[in-house]
């Protein structure tokens, strides 16, 4: 049984965890639910040993074990299994898996021996001695359960595995995952998607915003009763339906758009006035379409068209010029120059409307204070750095840059625009959507959280392993159709 | 050739598990150079090569050391500490010569010998850097720090333990590289490295961090400058042409014309 | 402010191992600091010769730190300032005697600047467009550099006898003792002029221009950077060569300003000092000119307490100073 009590982690000023709980029964399936951004990866590294709490302590089978390090957690039977794979890619299966137990000398031929007898005693079908980098993500991932199992694990913790499965893959997974609890191994399964919970959980614990607010049992509760305890309210799928004026040529189209490895033949069209949504599990292909729309990934083959112009050989600049604005899915990587400052970020991609030379400082100015005020971008400083603001404030930045910067759009292409901010913001860019709309452009919008989608689209697209597998109006849209063709069911 | 060939070989051998451990290696020269100032003392004083290898092989370990301190455990940037020890030593040594001889560029004359061993010692030095790292745990563990540290570190493992574990390894092997050196001319003069810790990094490089590979590279390169020797006076390539080939070489491997050159994936980044 | 702490920690930690270096020669650190101040700042021609040093080596430290802010290690320097001399020398030598003075001076200065540029671009398009990495293609490229410098000047243009040219004929710069009758006898010459013009252009170009703001959003966040447009391979190459004429313009120093003609070897390592004045600069113009200002200081002061203690002991401290930086400037990975 393993235990946590109060667990408080702290970065900086900011809790990732603050008096958080936790109980799990030996023998049972425990799901720690919650938002991006509830805590959850980091109380389970916590309780794994790969991180410290800053207060709190730590029971396992009545053991306190507070403070334990991955080996002393490895030797108790705990083992982790990481969102993103603890795998050398240019090492075997067979090599990571005896990585850190290994014998002195390599025997190669042994050590692929007891990876081949662990893979087919587990049921968990991987090549042993495969190079990872050779490897699908399903089999991956495999690999990534076995080495937890091969050090001996018997609790064991997996964080968002099925975020890159197939539904077939998802349901061999709860397949082996029973078979451990059949054979009396615990499972602690992070994961912020409340189908899975209900599938396969015995218990469930909810976080919400780095605190533990709720334990239940599966078979006591609802997932509306989960839904409203994770997000602490009620979720209006308010849909304020579009003025159906969509006349005009369409403003982008997409003919067979091939994407090396992501996208394979996405065909579409956008009109004038239209928020087109795309739904999917991620790593369906949706991010790199969006960005091979946006002109920083190579298209293989297929042409893109802004406005009857043909784009999918020009540069970013020039598509920018043409109407098109983008909001990247990842904020801190791709959207910002996190140690610019909220100024300089504001004119990031349009720094040539600000001087050709000496770039105009007053005129920057302006602009920045006219955007941090129609946003209400907070600390109000347009000289901060980027990297100072919280998440919300930070994806604001990169949203009123793109659609109400000095460069006019057309048609927006936003990529998770409000994943992992707070409320306030979310009802910010979807006002701006909802206004774009009303002003004749267009939004393309890639999101995993069908509310949105639902609130929002017009029309909403299914991506399914690169390819579209329905373009549904909104009016035949439910979560349940979306939901079946996402699994490639319908 | 062997005889060009043996610095290279020994220096290579080092640098290939410093960098394969996710160390950047650009103090190599510093390490060579500090080995043959310490090879020279150690023969002066001890009388005979033997001591001279054990002080140069120290000296070589001590300026790794300080690499793998300051990068390790201070983080520090790998390649600005690398070209400070580069500039220490060359300073260090001279400071050396100057107290203990008095003299700005050149030791007294030492006993030498040993030549025969060191080159045989040479050759197995990339013999067992290949062993050490495809064939034995600590080599697995080398690997995984030098390509995927995290994953490393969720088993268990101390990658700082392994990454200095291996500067220090370079450092000796350098050290012996550089002790070759100064045996091999009977003194140690002011930077009589002259940039061969950095042919023996091309070597690495040109190798794709693998270690026969870069022996292989080793001795190419010192057979070019073996020819240009033999043909001196008389060649129709000047001598720094001849000089400028192991350079040339790896700038072309690294511009991928003779296939992609990819570098430990962790090479360089300091975080774990 | 915050920004100075790793400088100052790498100056005291030169300090303590160069006192620990002084007391173990049998020396006071007091009477060396005092003979090292007589010597650099405390008389003019230790003074210009302060100057002389300091101004090559704020053409190389704006060489480095330029290619720093684009999130390149400019390790070339060397042998772009080789370049430069040599440019500026063989050029010189081309113009006839009677040709206007500004005008040739200009001409060897935009000579110097070109042979750096193409020292800065060679490492520039392999990085950007075969993803070479230029911390070893720069460091490779010098070997390869001042090796073929040296065949040429040894092998077709040298006096005999040495290692240089003949003298120029136009293009040579007056001394600073034709203005300041003290400095007589040292190298301190109007280039210097140029530095601090360099130093004031490349402030205003890297943080006041459209350019600048781009070169900067590439070394902070490429990936940013190219989504919004910018297409981060011609800004990196485009940089390295405006880096390499920056060294490149340094040689003019010694070309055309102290011997008034080309030398083999005349480099003699300010390259790689660039990269300490650089970092200790924190790659800001002003920085770095101060900076230069220090370590030329040390170089001249080693000269002057030679009496007391082995100048060797400047060489040591040049690297205790970069690795006292580098490790107090901790690197967020």
């Amino acid at each position: 049984m393993l235990a946590l009590e109060n667990i408080t982690k702290a970065y900086g000023t900011v809790f990732a965890n603050y008096n958080a709980s936790l109980k799990v029964e030996t023998g049972e399936i425990h799901a720690v639910v919650g938002e991006n951004g509830a805590g959850k990866t980091t109380l389970m590294r916590i309780a794994c040993g790969e991180l410290r709490a800053d207060a709190g302590h730590e029971t396992f089978d009545d053991r306190d074990v507070t403070g334990w390090n991955v080996n002393a957690a490895i030797a108790a039977g705990v083992g982790m299994v990481h969102q993103h794979f603890m795998l050398v890619p240019t090492l075997t299966v067979a090599e990571n898996m005896i990585l850190g137990r290994e014998p002195f000398f390599l025997n190669p031929r042994i050590s692929s021996q007891a990876v081949r007898e662990l893979s087919e005693s587990t049921g968990l079908a991987v090549d042993a001695d495969a190079r990872v980098s050779d490897l699908s993500v399903g089999e991956a991932q495999r690999a990534e359960i076995l080495k937890a199992l091969y050090h001996g694990a018997t609790t064991l913790i997996l964080d968002e595995p099925t975020a890159v499965l197939t539904p077939r893959e998802i349901e061999e997974l709860w397949k082996v995952l029973r078979g451990l609890r059949e054979k009396g191994g615990t499972v602690i399964l992070i994961t912020h998607k409340l189908d899975e919970v209900m599938a396969i959980a015995d218990t469930v614990t909810v976080m919400r915003n780095g605190q533990t607010v709720g334990q239940f049992k599966t078979n006591e509760i609802t997932s509306d009763d989960l839904a409203l305890a994770m997000v602490g309210r009620e979720i209006p799928p308010a849909f304020i339906p579009a003025r159906r004026t969509k006349n005009g040529a369409p403003v982008l189209e997409v003919e067979d758009l091939v994407v090396e490895h992501a996208v394979d033949g996405v065909t579409f069209s956008v009109s004038p006035g239209e928020i087109f949504g795309i739904a999917g599990v991620e790593g369906n292909g949706q991010h790199e379409l969006i960005e091979a729309i946006a002109g920083y990934r190579r298209v293989t083959s297929g042409s893109i068209l802004r406005g009857g112009v043909p784009i999918e050989r020009t540069t970013v600049r020039r598509r920018g010029a043409l109407g098109i604005a983008h909001i990247p899915a990842d904020r801190r990587r791709r959207g910002l120059v996190l140690d610019y400052t909220v100024a300089e970020n504001l004119i990031l991609g349009r720094e040539r409307s600000f001087g050709r030379f000496a770039l105009d400082r007053m005129k920057m100015a302006i602009e920045a204070q006219r955007l941090i005020t129609a946003f209400d971008i907070r600390p109000h400083d347009p000289r901060l750095l980027a990297r100072q603001l919280s998440g919300g404030n930070q994806q604001k930045v990169v949203v009123a840059r793109e659609m109400a910067g000095i460069r006019d759009f057309h048609v927006l292409l936003a990529a998770q625009p409000t994943r992992g901010i707070d409320i306030g913001a979310i009802e910010t860019i979807h006002a701006h959507f909802r206004l774009a709309r009303s002003e004749g452009r267009s939004v393309v919008l890639v999101s995993s959280d069908l509310n949105e989608l639902l609130a929002l689209a017009d029309r909403i697209a299914v991506m399914l392993r690169g390819k579209f597998v329905a373009i549904l109006d909104r009016d035949d849209a439910t979560m349940e159709t979306l939901g079946r063709y996402m699994a490639g069911a319908a | 050739m062997l005889r060009i060939a043996t610095p290279y070989l020994f220096t290579a051998a080092g640098g290939t598990i410093a960098e394969r451990s996710g160390i950047v290696s650009l103090g190599l020269e510093g390490y060579m150079l500090a080995g043959a100032c310490g090879a020279a003392f150690g023969s002066y004083y001890g009388g005979n090569a033997w001591s001279g290898i054990v002080w140069g092989a120290a000296g070589g370990a001590l300026f790794a050391a300080i690499h793998a301190l300051a990068t390790i455990r201070y983080r520090a940037d790998q390649i600005v500490s690398g070209i400070a020890i580069n500039i220490l030593a060359v300073g260090a040594t001279r400071f050396a010569i100057r107290v203990a001889f008095g003299s700005s560029s050149n030791s007294p004359r030492v006993s030498g010998g040993a030549s025969g061993l060191l080159e045989f010692l040479g050759l197995l030095s990339i013999l067992g850097v290949a062993g050490l790292i495809n064939r034995t745990r600590f080599g697995l563990r080398l690997r995984a720090a030098g390509e995927h540290p995290e994953a490393a570190a969720t088993v268990g493992i101390s990658v700082s333990h392994i990454r200095a574990m291996a500067v220090v390894a370079s450092g000796i092997l350098a050290g012996l590289g550089g002790a070759f050196l100064a045996l091999d001319q009977h003194q140690f003069s002011d930077e009589m490295t002259a940039g061969r810790g950095f042919i023996a990094l091309a070597a690495v490089i040109f190798g794709r961090w693998q270690p026969f590979r870069a022996g292989a590279a080793c001795l190419l390169f010192a057979a070019a400058e073996a020819l240009e020797i033999n043909l001196q006076g008389t060649s129709a390539i000047p001598s720094q042409f001849v000089a400028m080939i192991p350079y040339v070489l790896t700038v072309v491997a690294l511009a991928g014309i003779v296939g992609r050159s990819v570098p430990p994936a962790a090479l360089g980044k300091t975080g774990h | 402010m915050k920004a100075l702490y790793p400088v100052i920690t790498g100056a005291l930690i030169a300090l303590v191992v160069g006192d620990l270096l002084i007391l173990g020669v049998g020396q006071s650190p007091a009477d060396v600091y005092r003979l090292l101040i007589e010597g650099t700042w405390g008389n003019p021609y230790g003074l210009a010769q302060v100057l002389y040093k300091a101004t090559t080596l704020t053409f190389t430290g704006l060489a480095v730190a330029l290619a720093l802010r684009a999130g390149l290690f400019n390790i070339g320097a060397e042998a772009q300032l080789a370049l430069g001399g040599f440019f500026a020398g063989a050029f010189g030598l081309l113009l006839p005697a009677g040709f206007p003075a500004p005008l040739a001076v200009i001409l060897c200065i935009a000579a110097a600047a070109t042979g750096g540029a193409i020292g800065g671009a060679i490492p520039g398009a392999l990085n950007a467009w075969f993803g070479a990495n230029e911390v070893i293609t720069t460091i490779l490229l010098n070997f390869v550099v001042l090796f073929f410098l040296n065949w040429v000047v040894t092998a077709h243009l040298h006096v005999p006898e040495t290692v240089h040219t003949r003298a120029l004929a136009s293009g040579t710069v007056p001394r600073l003792s034709a203005v300041i009758p003290a400095f007589r006898g040292s190298a301190a010459n109007a280039i210097i002029v140029l530095a601090i013009i360099a130093a004031i252009v490349t402030s205003w170009l890297v943080f006041r221009t459209r350019f600048g703001y781009e070169l900067r959003a590439v070394g902070l966040s490429p990936d940013a950077a190219e989504a919004a447009g910018i297409i981060p391979a011609r800004v990196r190459v485009a940089t390295f060569t405006l880096a390499g004429a920056l060294a490149g313009m340094g040689g003019t120093n010694f070309v055309l300003g102290y011997k008034h003609y080309y030398e083999d070897g005349f480099s003699g390592g300010a390259g790689l000092i660039g990269i300490a004045v650089a970092l200790a600069g924190r790659t800001h113009p002003i920085g770095i000119m101060l900076a230069a200002l220090a370590f030329a200081t040390l170089s001249q002061g080693g000269l002057a307490i030679h009496a007391l203690v082995p100048k060797q002991m400047a060489d040591i401290l040049q690297g205790v100073v970069i690795l006292g930086i580098a490790v107090a400037s901790r690197t967020k990975s």
